[in-house]
């Protein structure tokens, strides 16, 4: 168990490592720290002076590792396009897209088991067959076009609800957030519906394989021999084993609901992380790329360690294959 | 060999399907206006002086429009049918290339990395792997952002199309190179691989000839998914306005300037170049799924 956990640990540290180098790569040689920093008026001197006091002159692995530990200890460096410190930028940006997200993914999670379940169960009736068309058409709607479909519908056609920013926020520290007014919840609506149909189609799917896969065990034909209700038979002990792999879709749908909040927090104007990594890409500021790429894989590793570590929790089965 | 393809299981099952004759025959439709858009548009969206500013804005022939424009024109006058046959050539061709250099390096990789295991399937794996947590679109945007600041302005502005291509295309590789290795795994314990060894084939030719025929089933269904996939992450990327500009716009861009005008009513600019990308996107997808079921008996 503790030699499980500390493997994985050790796995988490080496892609954060991975990536991080990728980042000092991208940060290093796409484009010249120097040139972007100074004007055209700087000389070659002073510009040889400054690439030796920021320590670009020594070796590789010396630069790469202080890059490490000064993202290790919070220290983000500075935007090209703005000059201000990164790690203010995003701060200011992260619970705009935490809030969005989790949203999405309750969304996502609250209508898509229920609904996986039903057509699982139901698997030739007519309202099942319908689900599972419209999720075919889900799946291949882009996200942008659902965004823009919602904005037309809600926000102009029938002028219900606001189409873009935040709405009415409130400070807690540094965390603004829109989830304690009325106005606030308005401007989530859409963007987290947005963001939520996609996955909540990938919810749906996966719940209902995973759902149909355990109803075609032995131990539930077993169960249905010994003349268990059915209503016992399918919440209980079904549902109960379908549950465990929805654990790693909710690990993987965070990651899905990070990427896609690019899309919807352009389409929303959202302030969020998403716009900040776009408009970084658009004027090739190559820090904050880097950062928001450091941040994003921090994110990944500690959800896909907690799931792994919930799975150990959860499943008796794994503690015992780790234990022989 | 016409008849043997007519009694075939798949096309027996094809007639029986109608969402996937209907599939077929929307997507057919939109390639081949696709291909054939020089000769069938009324007129060249990428040439400024066939459009007049004075027919800017013109509804659709059924809302009261111009007869010589069926679909209506957008705010610089240009033909709305044109623009999407023409918007839909970029999209098919950058969602087909990178496509096929993602099948290529991925089912190459894949096989290799299937068949000889060890030091050379760990390596490839892990890339995949770390590649896998990463969603499509967030590495086809580093790579387009790492290309942005690789290349000089206007070597950019002109490589557009093939980056966007290669940032596609090294964000769908994982799939095909996941279901090479795992089909290939399975076949490499065969008799037919032990004996083709035995028999002192090279490896390569034991790849190319024996394995790889074996295992295309399940690979034409990734393709299929992923030419799906390769266009939906091509019109975001140029929604984002990261992909195409407007003055060679795909469906992608095309949307994003109708977008300007969901506020003012002319709903033409913006919603039939989307309902065109939907109803491409749902057809391909229509057909991965019938493609799933045929080589797939027990999904029957």
């Amino acid at each position: 168990m503790a030699y499980f956990i500390l493997k994985r640990l050790i796995q988490s540290v080496f892609v954060m490592l991975a990536v991080a180098f990728l980042a000092f790569a991208l940060f290093r040689f796409v484009g010249d720290p120097i040139s972007q920093m100074t004007g055209v008026e700087t000389t070659i001197a002073d510009q040889e002076r400054l690439r030796e006091e920021l320590g670009l002159n020594d070796p590789f692995l010396v630069q790469f590792a202080r890059f490490s530990g000064k993202m290790l200890v919070g220290d983000f460096g500075f935007s090209y396009r703005t000059r201000q410190p990164i790690g203010e930028m995003l701060l200011s940006r992260i619970p705009a897209t935490l809030e969005l997200g989790t949203v999405a993914l309750l969304i996502s999670l609250l209508v898509g088991i229920p609904a996986g379940v039903y057509t699982a169960l139901r698997p030739r009736g007519a309202v099942t067959q319908a689900i599972l068309i419209s999720t075919l058409v889900g799946v291949s709607i882009p996200t942008f076009v659902i965004g823009i479909f919602l904005i037309f519908l809600f926000g102009v056609q029938l002028g219900w609800l606001p189409t873009f920013g935040r709405g009415g926020t409130v400070q807690f520290g540094w965390w603004r957030s829109s989830l304690f007014t009325v106005d606030g919840w308005r401007a989530l609506v859409l963007p987290a519906l947005t963001l939520g149909v996609y996955q909540l189609t990938l919810t749906m799917r996966l719940v209902r394989a995973e759902m149909m896969e355990v109803m075609r065990t032995d131990f539930i034909r077993f169960a249905t021999a010994r003349g268990l209700p059915m209503r016992a038979l399918h919440y209980r002990h079904a549902l109960g084993n379908t549950m465990i792999p929805v654990i790693t879709i909710i690990g993987l749908q965070f990651g899905g609901v990070i990427a896609f909040s690019i899309v919807t927090e352009s389409v929303f104007q959202w302030p969020g992380m998403g716009l900040l990594f776009l408009e970084s890409i658009r004027f090739v500021d190559i820090p904050v790329m880097g950062v928001y790429l450091v941040v994003i894989a921090f994110f990944f590793v500690l959800i896909n360690l907690v799931v792994d570590l919930l799975y150990l929790a959860i499943d008796p089965r794994l503690r015992v294959k780790e234990a022989a | 060999m016409w008849a043997r393809w007519w009694q075939s299981d798949g096309f027996w099952l094809f007639r029986r399907s109608p969402a996937a004759i209907l599939a077929a025959l929307v997507a057919v439709l939109i390639l081949g206006g696709a291909l054939l858009a020089p000769w069938l548009a009324p007129s060249n969206p990428y040439d400024l002086r066939t459009f007049d500013l004075m027919d800017g804005l013109l509804p659709p022939l059924w809302q009261g429009g111009d007869a010589r424009f069926l679909l209506g024109t957008d705010d610089q006058g240009r033909d709305m049918v044109s623009a999407i046959l023409y918007g839909a050539r970029l999209s098919l061709l950058i969602g087909f290339s990178a496509m096929a250099i993602a099948s290529v390096l991925g089912v190459s990789l894949g096989v290799a990395a299937g068949y000889w295991g060890g030091r050379f399937d760990a390596v490839v794996m892990r890339i995949a792997d770390v590649q896998l947590a990463l969603p499509a679109i967030l590495t086809a945007l580093l790579i387009d952002g790492i290309a942005r600041g690789l290349l000089p302005r206007e070597l950019h502005d002109d490589l557009r199309i093939p980056v966007l291509i290669l940032a596609i295309a090294l964000s769908l590789w994982v799939n095909f190179a996941r279901t090479a290795r795992a089909s290939t795994f399975v076949e490499r314990r065969k008799d037919y691989v032990e004996a083709a060894i035995i028999m002192g084939q090279h490896p390569l030719r034991i790849m190319a000839r024996h394995i790889l025929p074996n295992i295309l089933g399940p690979l034409l269904v990734i393709m299929t998914v992923d030419l799906a996939a390769a266009i939906l992450l091509e019109a975001t990327l140029s929604f984002l306005g990261i992909g195409l500009p407007a003055d060679s716009p795909s469906l992608g861009t095309l949307i994003r300037i109708g977008m300007q005008f969901l506020l003012s009513g002319e709903w033409w600019i913006l919603w039939i170049p989307t309902l065109f990308l939907v109803a491409l996107v749902v057809s391909i997808n229509l057909i991965g799924d019938f493609l799933r079921e045929v080589f797939n008996p027990r999904l029957r």
